[in-house]
Formats: C-alpha cells, structure tokens, sequence
C-alpha cells in the first residue's frame, strides 16, 4: 500500500486523516430540511399575498418557451376586469419588464446575475418595491430553466409550467422534478402544431401521468391570432376560489410536503 | 448550479447547532439527498469542500445519504421502489401514487467535536 500519494485513502477512512481538534462531542439528530431559511421568507410572502387576497402564479418554463408572450396577451384580454402586476426574473438586461410595463401594468425586474433561479429571498426584496394593494393577480415570470426553479417556493399559490409544442413530448421524462411541480402545464405556441410532425401532445400527457401526477393540461397561442380560451378559463376558476377559499391555497410542490 | 448555495444554507445550520453547544469543531455531518430532491449528490459533495474552508466544519466529513424513491399507491395501497420519472405503482400500474421517500433534502444529524479540558494548574 502506498504510504506517499494518498492512495489508500478511501471515503471509507478518509476522515481519520483530517486535523481534528477537541474530543467527541455530542451528536445531534436535526432532521431539517436544507431550504428551510428559503421556505420561512417563502412563507412570509404568501401571507403577504394573502393579506391583501392577491393570487401569487409562478411562472417556469425553459428560455424561449413563451412565458412573456402569454403574460403580453393575457394582460390584454383580462387587464380591464382585473388589475395585474409581474415580477421578472432573468439573469441580465430589463427587456421583460418593460414590455409588460409598454401594456400599463406594473412590472418590476429581478436581474439574478448568475443566479439560474429565483428564491423568496429575491422575491420578498422585490414586494418591498411593488404595492399589492389593489392587486387581484401577479405573475412571477421565473428565469428560463426547467431544473433549479422547481425546486424554490417563492410564497406562490400556483406553479404554471410552459412547454413548447417545439420542445419534444418527452420533456415531462426528462425533468420530473419541474414537471411534477406544475399545478398547470400550458402547451404554447400550439399554433404550430399544424406543421410540426414531432410532437403528439397524448405523448406529452402520457409522460405527466407516469410522473404520478394527474396535472391539467391546455393549449395556448398567444401571437398572431391568440387562442387563449383555456388558460383564461382557468385563471378566472382561480381567482374566484381564491376569494372562496382565502388562506388556504397552496401549489400542489408544496402541499404534498406540508401533508 | 445551485448545489453552491444549497451548501451554504447546510453550513448556515450547522454553524448554528454548533454554536448553541459551545462547539469548536464539526466532526461529521450526514445529510439526506432524495432523486426527486432537484440536488445531485456528487456536486453537493464537491460544494461542500468549497464551502466549509475557514468555518467549524473546515475538517468535517459529509456523508450523503441516497433512498429509492418509493411511491405509494392511492388505488391499491402497494408501496414499491421505482425510478424518478416513472412513479407508477409497481403492484397495479396505477398513476395515482404518493412520494413517500426519495424528494428529501434534509439535515439528518451532526457530530461536533468540543474543546479538550484545560489541565489543572500545578502553581
């Protein structure tokens, strides 16, 4: 055995070869969730939201699936009945807010830097920022990323996730924790699903089932010649049960955990 | 990817529970990591050795702890073991199931190490 090149050190008795100072001490069983810092602020936010019966959607989906573009139209077709605010998320530039903010509604940007997700940390600064009084529903746009996102509760009451019909029908397989954690899976630009061959939106499903999950799943076009019908059907079935249910909604990421 | 500050907040606990019992070290830490967490194990341990340089647990060793993902199944009862995307039940093929283990990312315990007893004086 090799006495020199730290060979036969294993991660077996890699520990003994450590500079280890004092005596044995105590040995404390914790059993504490790692995010539970980000799960308290998280916490915070929703009974900021809940306070003043705003209904919190956070927004997910991979970089160019739509999210910005569904929120464009979405303002459109509800912005007279209820009043809407976005918090963006994205790594640089301002781009997103300010096209929400070119429709009249208040939009305040998160610029991550490196960040690959938003947390409640950044979330909580941000209300600091943007009133909620008088607000019936905001939207958080995340960063465009179907892995790290999934994994944050920013203090929402729904996960909507977004998948392209030119991303490929197995996506749901290929990130189970994004797609498990969706109250709502938007298929979006389904307009081009009259010249693709390759996505079979029964696939699709058929990939969230085997995930367990039972999740909705509707269609949107949110360009040219929007068909928004499903997802305005659900936003509005939304907003009434959360004036029915007040302070009980919870995303379906975070209720399996808290059950 | 996020691993880094999944590390940090592990470090922020430990610190913690190792200063509430006047501490000086960290010995070992083992940790809880599920497929279904969103957390790769080999990247948090390699986090982690960023991570701890300068802090108590600057020579502690992290164990990380991996289960099966098992479900159970809301029509027939039956737990079984399955894979991260194909969370069906073993015994009926039903897609009505519960995580019961495997989405974990947890603290599960920490062994510090405290200062050795001054000797008496001899004056």
């Amino acid at each position: 055995m090799c006495q020199t090149c730290g060979c036969t050190i294993t991660p077996g008795n890699a520990h003994l070869t450590l500079d280890q100072h004092g005596r044995a001490g105590p040995v404390i069983e914790v059993l504490q969730d790692l995010l539970a810092a980000n799960d308290r602020v998280a916490l915070h936010n929703r009974e900021h939201f809940n306070e003043h019966g705003v209904l919190a959607i956070n927004l997910m989906s991979s970089p160019g699936a739509g999210k910005t573009a569904l929120l464009e139209a979405t303002i459109v077709a509800l912005g007279d009945r209820y009043r809407i605010a976005v918090i963006e998320g994205d790594l640089e530039t301002d781009n997103d807010a300010a096209r929400i903010r070119a429709h009249g509604v208040p939009a305040l940007q998160i610029t991550t830097g490196t960040a690959c997700h938003l947390d409640a940390h950044l979330v909580h600064r941000a209300l600091h920022d943007l009133p909620l009084a008088g607000l019936d529903l905001l939207f958080i746009e995340n960063v465009g990323n179907l892995v790290c996102p999934a994994s944050f509760d920013l203090g929402q009451h729904r996960n909507v996730v977004l998948l392209c019909v030119t991303e490929g029908d197995d996506k749901p397989a290929k990130y189970p924790v994004m797609f498990r954690a969706a109250d709502l899976i938007v298929l979006s630009k389904a307009d081009l699903l009259e010249v693709l061959d390759d996505f079979d939106p029964a696939r699709a499903a058929a990939a969230v089932r085997a995930l367990g999950r039972d999740t909705p799943m509707i269609r949107t076009a949110a360009r040219r010649a929007p068909a928004l019908g499903p997802w305005l059907d659900w936003l509005e079935h939304e907003l009434t049960g959360r004036r029915a249910a007040a302070q009980t909604l919870l995303p379906q990421s975070v209720a399996t955990v808290a059950a | 990817m996020h691993e880094l500050s999944v590390c940090q907040a592990l470090l922020a606990q430990v610190t913690e529970i190792a200063t509430d019992r006047g501490a000086c070290t960290v010995a070992q830490i083992i940790v809880e990591v599920g497929p279904l967490s969103g957390v790769e194990p080999a990247l948090l341990a390699s986090a982690f050795e960023i991570v701890r340089a300068g802090s108590c647990a600057a020579n502690a060793t992290l164990l990380i702890e991996t289960m099966a993902v098992t479900v159970s199944c809301l029509s027939c009862g039956a737990e079984s073991q399955t894979r991260p995307n194909r969370l069906l039940c073993a015994a009926c093929g039903g897609y009505r199931t519960r995580v019961v283990a495997g989405d974990e990312l947890r603290l599960r315990r920490v062994e510090l190490r405290v200062p050795e007893p001054r000797p008496a004086s001899t004056a």
